[in-house]
């Protein structure tokens, strides 16, 4: 009984002495987090403070690039307005149709070109399979860009030359070598489902479309929109290929146009105008996307 | 991932297997090739110089037609097109554009002479396509000795619409893959070998089509950038250790703070995570073009930041940001952090959940602070896992073309340099070779030893991920 109660003494000491750790804990916590806090909204203003100066210099009615004063000093739609009313040098909504047509082709054609290609090497068993993923391997260490000059001189021989048709060409060509991830995921399909379809007499195409395809969902809007998107943010392929073709310009070139010494002074707050324009869909975009994309990169690079 | 095999052995050693392999294949096909012409018949015999003759009379008709058509077709390309682009590949072509007196007219008439770039790239292609024909006429001999088989067996060989339908069910992967197949011939496999050989001619501004000819100069470029040519390669060395600094300074940067970030922000009791992750993610989700060259203006002698500085007293004079070479470069490393460390944050969340909790817990039990946590346990853990991320990341600051381009444009121009500035990496100066100087075997040739420095890389990458497979030895 003695020692039962010694030892009821003590758990009730060593229960005490744990709690006034966990205050001393908490208090410290509480120290910690307040500056962690502190930390996080410095560091989000820092973060936040070009893209407020962006969206600003798009409302601002003085002209210039440059002023001697951070707050504009009148506010105006009229930015935004010019952009789709004056279009005689910069034809903005011009560019916006063009990047919109070519992000909408190759989107299709590399959706088509991905999703085939790792379906066709995780489903499919034929003789070239495991040459072709190494080649394919070996070819995806190579930047893309690199080859540029060999692409225009190609383009200007097949006479497609400052083209539209050139642009979808470059951006879904060479799409089937990012196989990788969509073949990670057609890999977690149970095979069985194919099994089971075969025995009722289902083709390869048919459970290709009537069975795998339908279970993709996540994979296919992920692959639509990492497609989608790559025409409205790439600056180098359209500036080697469109070089002085003014009509044919993506969004991109068409805004680094705006800023060149000659027109950034009149043009500088039309830039900030269309660049909120297009933003603003990108970014919704991207963050719901957002998870998709990171399991992409991580599922990518850690797998290997 | 299950197929990909690659990282647990040595890459090279797997590279020699491929090559072993392949060769085997290929001298299997050799063989094969000439014990159908001693084995088969006459009708097969003669298949060897009519391709498909013998799927013709055996019941394929299509079949055959299609085979003999292709190879009609190939015979007329090579007659008006393809063989006098191949006999001109040793010169590249040998009479210039010359001017011809017009009477009629009364001026100088330029007549067209030879097109090296034309020749080049046509010989290319024709190489292709005949190496394409080639694996076609093998395979239409092996075909027709296969019909002559079966009908030995007495089975009919399959007809056309079987061929098709097959296309959709035992062939559905060559319905799939070629189309994509051929869009990597033309888009990645061409481009690539066309400026392989660009990199061995004289293709710049002085030698340009239709006016001028180029021809083949062996080892010239590479001899130039690396040694005989003082202010080039002087050029080469400086950009590419800049490239190293730039590429080691940015993917490290981005990495450790972009991974404290997220420890930060995923730290037990910090409330609204969703929100402050969003804060940081809406700038990569802008696209970079427009952030970038939104900072390379605030950034200006004249830019809002300067504008800032000296409005609150701060400095007198506007700070040269990205006008001096050694401030530019300080600053395009700081942009880079502003620019990639929400992706690192993103990235490595997910990867910093996986480390067992008892790591932690066993080492405040020792006694450890946050800091010896970070560097003890954290630190070396994730680099252990994202080796291969890490690597990629410093192949794609090596390449890493808008960053620079849009913050400075390579500027500030330095007269040291041949048509570079301080702050060009070796991509942006191959970017300048080829859209602005049109100098394009020595872009070409850059882009050779850019290509090997990340092909070296990535194969290292490739090696290291074994230890991604191999997680349980950490510790």
């Amino acid at each position: 009984m003695i020692e039962n109660a010694q030892l009821e003494g003590n758990k009730i000491t060593l229960q005490k002495e744990k709690k006034v750790k966990l205050k001393s804990n908490s208090k410290k916590n509480k120290v910690s987090n307040g500056l962690i806090y502190a930390l996080l909204t410095l560091l989000s203003i820092i973060w936040f403070i070009p893209l407020a100066w962006l969206i600003l210099s798009s409302f601002r009615a003085e002209p210039g690039a440059f002023t001697t004063y951070i707050m504009p000093k009148a506010y105006t739609f009229d930015n935004y307005i010019k952009l789709f009313t004056e279009t005689s040098l910069f034809n903005y909504p011009r560019w916006f149709l063009n990047t919109l047509v070519v992000a909408i082709f190759s989107c299709l054609l590399s959706t088509f070109f991905i999703l085939g290609v790792s379906y066709a090497l995780s489903r499919l068993r034929f003789k070239m399979r495991r040459p072709m993923m190494n080649i394919a391997l070996i070819l995806g260490m190579f930047p893309g860009f690199m080859s540029m000059i060999a692409i225009y001189h190609i383009l200007k021989a097949m006479g497609l030359e400052q083209s539209l048709v050139s642009l979808v060409l470059v951006y879904s060509g060479g799409s089937g070598l990012q196989y990788y991830i969509s073949k990670g995921f057609f890999d977690t399909i149970p095979k069985a489902l194919d099994e089971a379809a075969t025995l009722d007499g289902a083709s390869k195409s048919t459970i290709f479309w009537k069975i795998t395809l339908p279970l993709s969902r996540p994979i296919i809007t992920y692959s639509i929109l990492t497609s989608f998107l790559a025409p409205w943010v790439d600056f180098i392929f359209v500036s080697v290929i469109m070089k002085d073709n003014y009509s044919n310009y993506t969004i991109a070139l068409g805004l680094y146009q705006m800023l060149t010494r000659e027109n950034i002074y009149k043009y500088f707050t039309q830039f900030c105008a269309g660049a909120v324009i297009i933003a603003i869909p990108i970014t919704i975009l991207f963050i719901k996307m957002q998870k998709n994309f990171v399991e992409g990169v991580t599922g990518g690079s850690t797998k290997g | 991932m299950e197929d990909i095999k690659i990282p647990k052995e040595n890459s090279i050693k797997i590279f020699f297997n491929i090559l072993k392999v392949w060769f085997k294949s290929f001298h299997e096909a050799i063989i094969n090739f000439f014990r159908i012409f001693i084995k088969g018949n006459f009708i097969t015999k003669l298949s060897f110089i009519f391709m498909g003759l013998g799927c013709k009379l055996r019941g394929q008709l299509v079949k055959g037609l299609l085979y003999f058509a292709t190879q009609l077709c190939y015979i007329v390309y090579m007659i008006t097109f393809g063989w006098n682009y191949v006999t001109n590949i040793t010169t590249l072509g040998t009479t210039s554009q010359y001017q011809v007196w017009n009477e009629t007219l009364q001026i100088n008439e330029n007549l067209p002479g030879d097109n090296s770039m034309l020749i080049l790239l046509f010989s290319v292609v024709t190489i292709i396509i005949s190496l394409t024909m080639f694996i076609m006429y093998v395979k239409s001999v092996s075909a027709s000795y296969k019909c002559e088989l079966l009908k030995r067996d007495g089975i009919k060989p399959d007809g056309f619409m079987d061929d098709f339908k097959s296309l959709f069910d035992k062939n559905f992967h060559k319905t799939l893959l070629t189309l994509p197949t051929l869009g990597v011939i033309v888009t990645v496999i061409l481009p690539l070998i066309f400026m392989i050989l660009i990199a061995f001619t004289n293709f710049d501004k002085t030698h340009q089509p239709p006016g001028k000819l180029f021809t083949w100069v062996g080892f010239q470029n590479f001899k130039e950038v690396f040694w005989s040519n003082p202010l080039k390669s002087y050029t080469f060395s400086r950009l590419l250790t800049w490239t190293f600094i730039w590429a080691f300074c940015a993917t490290f940067s981005n990495y450790i703070l972009g991974m404290l970030l997220a420890i930060v922000i995923n730290k037990k009791g910090i409330r609204f995570k969703g929100f402050w992750r969003t804060m940081f993610v809406l700038t990569i989700a802008v696209p970079q073009f427009v952030t970038l060259l939104l900072m390379s203006r605030m950034l200006h002698d004249l830019g809002p930041v300067n504008v800032f500085l000296q409005n609150i007293g701060l400095i007198s004079e506007p700070i040269k940001f990205l006008t001096n070479g050694s401030t530019a470069k300080i600053v395009i490393i700081l942009v880079n952090i502003w620019v990639g460390v929400p992706y690192t944050m993103l990235i490595t969340s997910g990867i910093l959940m996986n480390i067992p909790e008892e790591l932690y817990e066993s080492a405040k039990i020792d006694g450890a602070g946050p800091a010896s946590i970070f560097t003890k346990i954290t630190l070396p853990y994730m680099l252990f896992v994202t080796t291969p991320y890490l690597i990629t990341q410093f192949i794609g600051n090596i390449n890493n073309f808008n960053v620079i381009y849009l913050l400075t444009g390579g500027g500030p121009l330095s007269l040291k340099y041949f048509q570079a500035g301080e702050t060009d990496l070796l991509v942006t100066w191959l970017y300048k070779m080829t859209v602005t100087e049109q100098n394009y075997a020595l872009a070409s040739t850059i882009g050779i030893i850019v290509l090997v420095i990340s092909a070296t890389l990535s194969l290292i990458a490739y090696n290291n991920s074994a230890s991604v497979k191999k997680e349980d030895t950490f510790q």
